[in-house]
């Protein structure tokens, strides 16, 4: 048996979006197989689909050569393929022996539930795996390195000889790291085939036998690690074209609007420093984790900085509250539109004047209803939200007509300082492009932007200059001219 | 994107809770005629009671509302009536009172107890506010530890005795139509204040989606112990009505009120879940109350059966709140 996984020419549409496009991936016995790609290019996706959470449109899927259907994460887990997930799927408040065993436990004679043999038979697993946890341990109490390798054991209770693991390392420390890796060696040592997500490069030439690499649904190859170089491995991850984009206009760069030094929120990122010229986009580049996210939280006052400094216009200000921060003339488009933008159950109306109502709209406590709704009425014109009303709830609109508000949410506090994180995550070209047009229009105005985007032709397209950050540090400051997707991949993942 | 199109939705929606309104009433109608040979609802002593009985309630119910909408819960208005009610009537003795409280604090304006019940319900709300909003204490153990030790305070005051020979001046308060006058009052300022105001807006917006409230630069723990402060001065206002129209204070008033006020604001449609609900909706739940324990009455059931009917529709209410939530998430 060559291959203990084989899935062939999977293909898989969402409505709107291709997410895979005859992909295959091929595991061997014995191997950790990485699988990297950018967001968005289909990782997550072809692996629920190899642990039955989703089905494919097309293609088939063998294991240990017999070709099978996978209609459930059951069927998958009965096959022998158990996926580790991003999210943890643990029960907390349950014991680490109760969460590995839930629905096999061992009973007694009565019919109760043998707590001495599912203790035993927790610690003859551990021991197996060496791992160093007390089964009786409520799993509440643990690290969330410790519930990985309690999902790790619960994988293989299972004889699962095949492991998925959805970027592992992204929250553990060194330490955590190096016994993670320990096991995994372990257990390609076993026999067993682990198929490993990651975004990070050095992982992959210290633990993989073998990569795969995805790119916007495709498979841009599989390569033996040895066999590979780091820059080579960079080059098969980006080259995607840069077109459908629309790049900034070239406007001449005004004086220092934001300046920041030496910012650094404990346990986060440290020591970041950049300036941010009027007109001027200012990208911020780099992996989920790396701390770029923080440092937008914490400029709008979210999470106030533990030390350093920020300058608007040349006067060292204090943010310690969104507040302050909006009285500085700073807007921020959040991340996650749902979690932390919209109000889902409000109108368009009431999600559109939320942000500016009490500098502009309100007058002695009583909302100034008539004006508020001619401004949201413009606004909403010029970013052609398409909405049938402004009375429409805006959990109905589209996730790009949504996106849109959000932004008109800020306009309307005429910013000066513009903080856009993510500000075209899932949503489809055609917005994606209008929003990119109304940053340039923004910038062309005279306002300062940082735009931080996991996307790098977005990067490429719209910066002005890009950091760089990874592991809560600035790698690297690169202006326009020397910014391509390679050396920003070099400064992030290297 | 006419101002109309926003008015229509709104009255669509509390045109429901009125049907059903209507539709309880009519019921009792049809039961009085065939039953009693009695008119149920063309009687206006009986319209006057069946407001008057609720009227507290629907003081409460209106605070309620507004913490609800927040996302939050308030089980302590019915003890806040009860404390309030104490030191509101403490301090409207009369002189010629032997067994006063404070012997040296009678025949005070009336405008002095009814302030100092507002003050209590306020400080109770605020202790509730600061508890949810600065401490991670969910606002259901927040304010049953409120419910618990209110109570206790009102009785621990007077160590169980009642208080009475109350000032005419401060009993007139709660005499004829006044307690249905103050209630429709506080509605139509509640109403305006969610409606039309900032602080409305902001209401709404931390019920939704707290997080994107505090991104929009909403100061989410200020507004909420305000919400709750006010949530407080509705209670203690209701303690000075129920102490006026009893002409005593008395530490088991308003009793399992803030039951009965939670089922008015669920039964108008405001949403468990936060950032759903209006005053309007709150009254005709407040109403609907009233309707069925006069109709009730009326028709001669006797008071264990209204319990079990009036608990079954409040069970109904949030039922059919859930499916109406479920069917616009599908939508």
């Amino acid at each position: 048996m060559k291959y203990l996984l084989e899935a062939d020419l999977i293909r898989k549409e969402f409505p709107g979006v291709l997410a895979l496009d005859g992909v295959s991936l091929r595991v061997r016995p014995g191997s950790v197989h990485a699988v990297m790609g950018e967001n968005g290019a289909g990782k997550s996706t072809l692996m629920k689909i190899i642990a039955g959470s989703y089905q494919p449109d097309a293609g088939s899927i063998c294991v240990r050569g017999q070709a099978c259907s996978l209609p459930s994460p059951l069927a998958a887990l009965n096959r022998g393929i158990a996926m580790i997930h991003q999210e943890l799927n643990l029960m907390p408040p349950m014991t680490v022996a109760e969460n590995i065993w839930i629905r096999r436990e061992p009973l007694t004679r009565m019919g109760f539930v043998d707590h001495r043999a599912l203790r035993q038979q927790t610690l003859d697993l551990f021991e197996q795996l060496r791992i160093e946890i007390d089964p009786d341990d409520e799993v509440r109490a643990l690290t969330i390195a410790e519930r990985q390798m309690v999902e790790i054991a619960r994988a293989v209770s299972y004889h699962s000889d095949i492991l998925i693991m959805d970027e592992p390392t992204s929250t553990l420390t060194e330490r955590e790291v190096e016994h993670l890796f320990g096991i995994i060696a372990g257990l390609a040592a076993a026999g067993k085939a682990i198929v490993y997500i990651t975004h990070r490069i050095p992982e992959v030439f210290r633990i993989a036998d073998d990569v795969s690499v995805l790119r916007d649904g495709r498979l841009v190859g599989t390569a033996a690690v040895a066999e590979l170089d780091s820059d080579r491995l960079i080059g098969m991850m980006v080259g995607r074209a840069l077109d459908q984009l629309f790049p900034k206009e070239h406007v001449p760069l005004g004086d220092v609007v934001l300046s920041v030094r030496n910012l650094s929120l404990a346990h986060a990122f440290a020591d970041v420093s950049f300036d941010v010229r009027a007109g001027e986009i200012l990208g911020i580049a780099g992996l989920i984790g790396s701390g770029r996210t923080n440092v937008a939280e914490t400029l709008f006052g979210l999470t106030p900085a533990t030390s350093g400094q920020i300058a608007i216009n040349g006067v060292v200000v204090r943010v310690d509250s969104p507040r302050t921060a909006m009285r500085h003339g700073m807007a921020f488009l959040t991340e996650d539109r749902k979690d932390t933008g919209l109000f889902l159950w409000l109108d368009v109306l009431d999600n559109m004047e939320m942000a500016a109502l009490k500098s502009r709209f309100v007058r002695r406590g009583f909302v100034r209803e008539a004006e508020a709704r001619a401004e949201c009425s413009a606004m909403a014109g010029t970013l052609r939200i398409k909405t049938p009303d402004l009375e429409e709830r805006i959990e109905n609109l589209s996730g790009g007509n949504q996106q849109k508000a959000l932004v008109g949410r800020w306009l309307l506090t005429r910013p000066r300082i513009l903080l856009l994180d993510e500000p075209t995550r899932g949503i489809d070209v055609g917005a994606k492009a209008e929003i990119h047009r109304l940053i340039s229009q923004l910038a062309g105005a005279g306002a300062a932007v940082i735009m931080i985007s996991s996307e790098l032709p977005e990067i490429l397209g719209m910066s002005d200059r890009v950091v760089v950050m990874q592991a809560g540090c600035v790698t690297g400051i690169l202006d326009r001219a020397d910014a391509s997707q390679v050396s920003i991949m070099r400064l992030a993942a290297n | 994107m006419s101002v109309q199109t926003r008015g229509r939705r709104r009255r669509w929606h509390e045109a429901r809770i009125l049907l059903v309104l209507i539709a309880i009433a009519l019921v009792f109608e049809a039961i009085g005629w065939s039953v009693r040979g009695d008119s149920f609802l063309f009687n206006s002593q009986r319209l006057l009671v069946m407001v008057l009985q609720v009227s507290i309630v629907g003081l409460l119910a209106i605070g309620v509302t507004q913490v609800i909408i927040t996302g939050g819960i308030d089980l302590s208005s019915g003890s806040i009536v009860a404390l309030s009610a104490m030191i509101a009537a403490s301090l409207a003795q009369t002189s010629g009172n032997a067994r006063a409280v404070f012997p040296a604090l009678t025949d005070l304006p009336f405008i002095v107890p009814v302030l100092a019940g507002i003050a209590t319900g306020a400080a109770a709300g605020a202790i509730n506010g600061a508890l949810i909003a600065f401490t991670a204490i969910p606002p259901f153990i927040a304010t049953l530890g409120m419910m618990v030790t209110a109570r206790g305070l009102a009785r621990y005051y007077t160590r169980g005795q009642p208080i009475s020979l109350l000032s005419d001046t401060y009993t007139r308060i709660g005499e004829g139509a006044l307690p249905v006058l103050i209630f429709v009052a506080a509605a139509i300022i509640f109403y305006i204040a969610l409606r039309y105001t900032r602080y409305g807006k902001f209401t709404y917006a931390i019920g939704a989606n707290p997080q994107a409230a505090r991104v929009s630069g909403i100061d989410v723990g200020r507004h909420l112990v305000l919400v709750y402060i006010i949530a407080g001065c509705l209670s203690g206002l209701g303690g000075v009505v129920t102490s006026a129209r009893a002409a005593s204070g008395q530490a088991g008033m308003g009793m399992s009120y803030e039951l009965d006020a939670i089922a008015a604001a669920v039964i108008g449609g405001t949403s468990l879940a936060g950032g759903i609900g209006r005053i309007s909706g709150t009254v005709i739940g407040t109403i609907i109350l009233g309707v069925m324990t006069s109709g009730f009455t009326f028709i001669g059931f006797d008071a264990y059966i209204q319990d079990i009917v009036k608990g079954v529709v409040i069970v109904l209410a949030v039922v059919a709140d859930q499916y109406r939530q479920r069917k616009r998430r599908t939508a």
